[in-house]
């Protein structure tokens, strides 16, 4: 069993590392909701002994909605907005991967001083590299899709990260997560929509001529 | 206690109920001020017996806030301070009954009311609260609900303009007390007053008398925490800067000697700021007073000359406390306590004259109007009254209050070495100017709008405003009148309002006092008596003969107009110019170039030297500083998130260090 959870975190790892090296939103998107699928069934894999209805509810929850309704979504953003491609993003793809592998030492080095108990060594880790990713790339891409993408991602993170303690983190926190980035998800679904709409492009940077 | 209960819940259930029927301004204006009477006159009976019998009664109920209990404390202290707060609102009430009458079409008075009620009921609370949550509270709604009184006229740029100042100031001022609180207050679980600190070192008295001094004076109007003042009044309703000037800026007073009790033997440099503090805002605020031609921005100076005198009368009593003569301290502290009362009734008397004249000439600048008291006889001569009263005159009461911190200060000055000695002596000479300056301005104020020619078209057909107007000012008149004579007799009665300061009531110095201020009162009466003598002599001589009415001040011209009377400007100018360094009043001439000249004209006015050379100077700094900070709103998205990432990341390594 452990060493499934091993395999699991690698892949995450890995999707993450993925993410920061491609270009193709389609793609991204894909590797997004594969990581969501991945996440439930990881909730699954580690409490096989003592399976709760509750538990269940949160894989099932994940697995749905960040497997089939979030993908389903931003398609159909690319779809409606026509934008297939990252183009000229703030930090070029070799070097995010770079900065990938930094965020993974910096999350090695995290999980062995935060004083947490985790079932296996990799989680934390993993968890950690996971939401910073997802940061990152808010913060490196100027497609407003992709921002959305990093929200998701982050919030894999944060679930990886509550699934360490599961026990301890109550089913209606999770919830409020999910809920909190199925909205995120929604509005900006509609706000992406508007962006193109306005400016015939999707750039989040050039929003700044909006400031005061 | 339970009377005062009942006076409040009166005051603020009238208050909502005048909400409720905000669409009847006669239903509302019922309610409003007429729970506002009944529950003043309910509320004076236990604030008069508490002073006659110097006892304390507290009330302490549980109460769900965290570090809060509904604790009240009726104790001398707060009794002085409700017995103004109750007599001037009632009257004040009445008043505004028929001033606001004007404004029925165009305003729902209802909502006016309520803040009217609420105000009052606050300020009767922040008197008598004796936890902190408790008085922060109402403290915080007694702004608020002067705030939105002020802002009546809301629709009007500069009334905005000046409500904003004056919350400003309030929420200031009211942060450096909130920190002064946590620290009398630490280690208590309760917040109450009698849990504070016993032993509170040196230095931290130190600090918490300035963020009181801060604090309350930004309340109470001390220079240079005066700003609001002179705007906020000019712009307010009558009614509302009568009871604001005459009793609101006093619980700032309140909250100043409260702490003191809190902070112990008290050192002597605390005495010796306060009294320059009040000598400081006692001249300057006379002087701008002097120089300006709306009459409500004049009394509004005024306040800020009164709140100095109050704060020398207790910069003495500080001094003398610190330094162990019982007579400065008691004498100081029962001069500036009892400047409050007095401050309260003949400032808003004054504030309610002014009122009146809008009310029926629409105009508050001192060079469109003269005359009046042919007009309008009660306003005038009440008016007068006041102007006497607040000039310092015997026999009136301003005299009394003036002429104890005088004896503290002189009985002072003899006995104590040189350094406070020298403060004392500038004190009693610093009031004396005041005193001069005073009656100066007043007799500008006075002479400009009530006597000579009416200079418009509209002072010309100024007529008398309603009983429900003047009746609430003669009360006033009255009672000013009824303090100066029977001063002596009611002087003792400030022994258990100091006492509550002192913890020893000093009985005797204060009744020495009281035997002092017998002679000049004795003498006033023979002075009185003398004038209606001479008087009675006049009509006497007079009667059987013809006399002729003339123009006042036609000086020998055959046809004198009202334009060649003297102006505020003109009357005021040989004191402006002495004082030019303080004042730095702004003219623009033009002057008569030829021999037939066509057109001159004069303009002076004199900005507040607070906010001119203080604050503007602040706060473009502060409004720059923000302007270059606006780099950090970069306007993308990115950016954002990454200055929230780094956030997030220095504080987990910040901790994980």
């Amino acid at each position: 069993m452990n060493s499934a959870i091993e395999i699991m975190m690698i892949l995450l790892v890995l999707s993450d590392m993925a993410l920061l090296g491609l270009s193709r939103l389609r793609t991204c998107i894909s590797i997004v909701s594969f990581q969501g699928m991945l996440l439930g069934v990881l909730a699954l894999t580690m409490q096989l002994s003592a399976i709760t209805p509750r538990l269940i509810l949160i894989a099932a929850a994940s697995f749905i909605i960040k497997g089939f309704i979030f993908p389903f979504l931003l398609r159909r953003g690319i779809r409606e907005a026509g934008a297939q491609y990252e183009i000229e993003p703030f930090v070029g793809y070799i070097m995010s991967v770079i900065a990938g592998l930094a965020m993974l030492g910096i999350s090695f080095w995290l999980g062995a001083k935060l004083p947490l108990f985790a079932a296996n060594t990799l989680l934390i880790p993993a968890a950690l590299t996971t939401l910073f990713t997802g940061l990152f790339l808010i913060i490196a891409r100027k497609n407003a899709l992709n921002q959305c993408l990093g929200y998701i991602i982050m919030e894999n993170g944060i679930y990886t990260f509550g699934i360490v303690s599961v026990a301890e983190i109550p089913l209606l926190v999770e919830l409020g997560i999910l809920l909190d980035v199925f909205v995120a998800v929604f509005v900006m679904g509609i706000a992406i929509y508007h962006i193109n709409r306005e400016f015939d492009h999707l750039d989040s940077d050039r929003l700044n001529i909006l400031k005061g | 206690m339970s009377f005062l209960i009942t006076s409040l819940a009166i005051i603020v259930a009238g208050g909502l109920l005048s909400l409720i029927f905000y669409k009847s301004h006669r239903f509302s204006t019922a309610f409003g001020a007429g729970a506002a009477v009944l529950g003043c006159i309910i509320g004076i009976v236990p604030a008069v017996q508490i002073i006659y019998y110097g006892n304390t009664e507290t009330l302490k109920l549980a109460w769900d806030i965290p570090l809060g209990s509904f604790f009240l404390q009726l104790d001398p202290l707060a009794a002085f301070f409700l017995m103004p707060i109750f007599v001037l609102s009632a009257l004040v009430a009445i008043y505004g009954k028929e001033y606001l009458r004007a404004y029925r079409e165009k305003k729902l008075l209802g909502i006016s009311w309520f803040f009217f009620n609420l105000l009052v009921a606050s300020m009767a609370m922040v008197c008598l609260a004796a936890n902190t949550i408790l008085f922060l509270v109402s403290w915080e709604i007694m702004a608020l609900s002067s705030f939105f009184l002020v802002a009546f006229e809301y629709e009007k740029e500069d009334v905005r303009k000046a409500s904003w100042t004056y919350m400003i100031a309030s929420y200031l001022g009211t942060a450096c007390l909130l920190p002064m609180f946590l620290i009398l207050g630490t280690g208590s679980n309760f917040l109450d007053f009698d849990n504070f600190l016993k032993n509170i070192s040196p230095r931290t008295a130190d600090i918490c008398f300035i963020l009181a001094l801060i604090g309350f004076g930004t309340k109470a109007g001390i220079i240079p925490f005066h700003v609001w003042l002179p705007v906020a009044h000019p712009v307010a309703p009558s009614p509302v800067s009568a009871l604001m000037s005459g009793v609101m800026i006093k619980t700032g007073i309140y909250g100043l000697v409260r702490t003191l009790t809190f902070l112990g033997m008290p050192p002597l440099w605390w005495g010796v700021l306060l009294l320059v503090i009040g000598i400081v805002s006692g001249v300057l605020g006379v002087l701008f007073a002097l120089a300006q031609h709306d009459l409500k921005r004049l009394l509004a100076y005024h306040s800020i000359e009164n709140i100095g005198i109050i704060a020398m009368g207790i910069g003495v009593g500080l001094i003398g406390w610190s330094t162990g003569m019982p007579v400065v301290a008691a004498l100081g502290f029962a001069g500036g306590l009892l400047h409050v009362v007095n401050h309260a009734l003949f400032k808003g008397l004054l504030f309610l004259g002014a009122g009146s004249v809008f009310h029926s000439v629409h105009t508050l600048e001192i060079d469109h109007l003269g005359g009046l008291i042919k007009k309008m006889p009660a306003t005038g001569f009440t008016f007068l009254i006041g102007a006497v009263a607040i000039s310092g005159l015997p026999p009136l009461n301003g005299f009394v209050s003036e002429f104890i911190i005088y004896i503290a200060a002189f009985s002072g000055a003899i006995k104590m070495d040189i350094y406070p000695a020298m403060f004392l002596v500038s004190a009693i000479a610093g009031l004396a100017l005041i005193g001069g300056l005073a009656a100066a301005c007043f007799t500008k104020a006075f002479g400009i709008v009530f006597l000579g020619e009416p200079r418009t078209q509209e002072a010309q057909k100024a007529r008398e405003s309603s009983r429900w107007m003047t009746a609430p000012m003669m009360g006033l008149a009255a009672a000013c009148i009824l303090i100066g004579f029977l001063g002596p007799l009611l002087l003792p009665f400030m022994s258990p309002v100091t006492g509550t300061i002192l913890s020893n009531p000093h009985s005797a110095e204060i009744k020495k006092a009281a035997d002092y201020l017998l002679y000049v009162t004795a003498g006033s009466v023979v002075f009185l008596v003398l004038v209606a003598v001479i008087a009675g002599l006049r009509s006497r001589l007079l009667s059987g003969r013809t006399v002729g009415k003339a123009l006042t001040w036609d000086c020998g011209y055959a046809a004198p107009t009202a334009r060649m009377q003297y102006t505020a400007s003109s009357f005021a100018q040989p004191v402006i110019e002495l004082f030019q360094f303080f004042l730095r009043t702004k003219k623009h001439l033009t002057i008569p170039d030829t021999y037939f000249p066509s057109a001159a004209n004069f303009e002076s006015h004199t900005p507040d030297i607070g906010r001119e050379h203080l604050y503007k100077p602040v706060f473009t700094g502060i409004n720059k500083f923000f302007l270059r900070m606006k780099i950090v709103q970069e306007g993308r998205m990115h950016i954002y998130v990454l200055y929230i990432v780094i956030t997030l990341l220095v504080l987990l390594f910040w901790y994980m260090r």
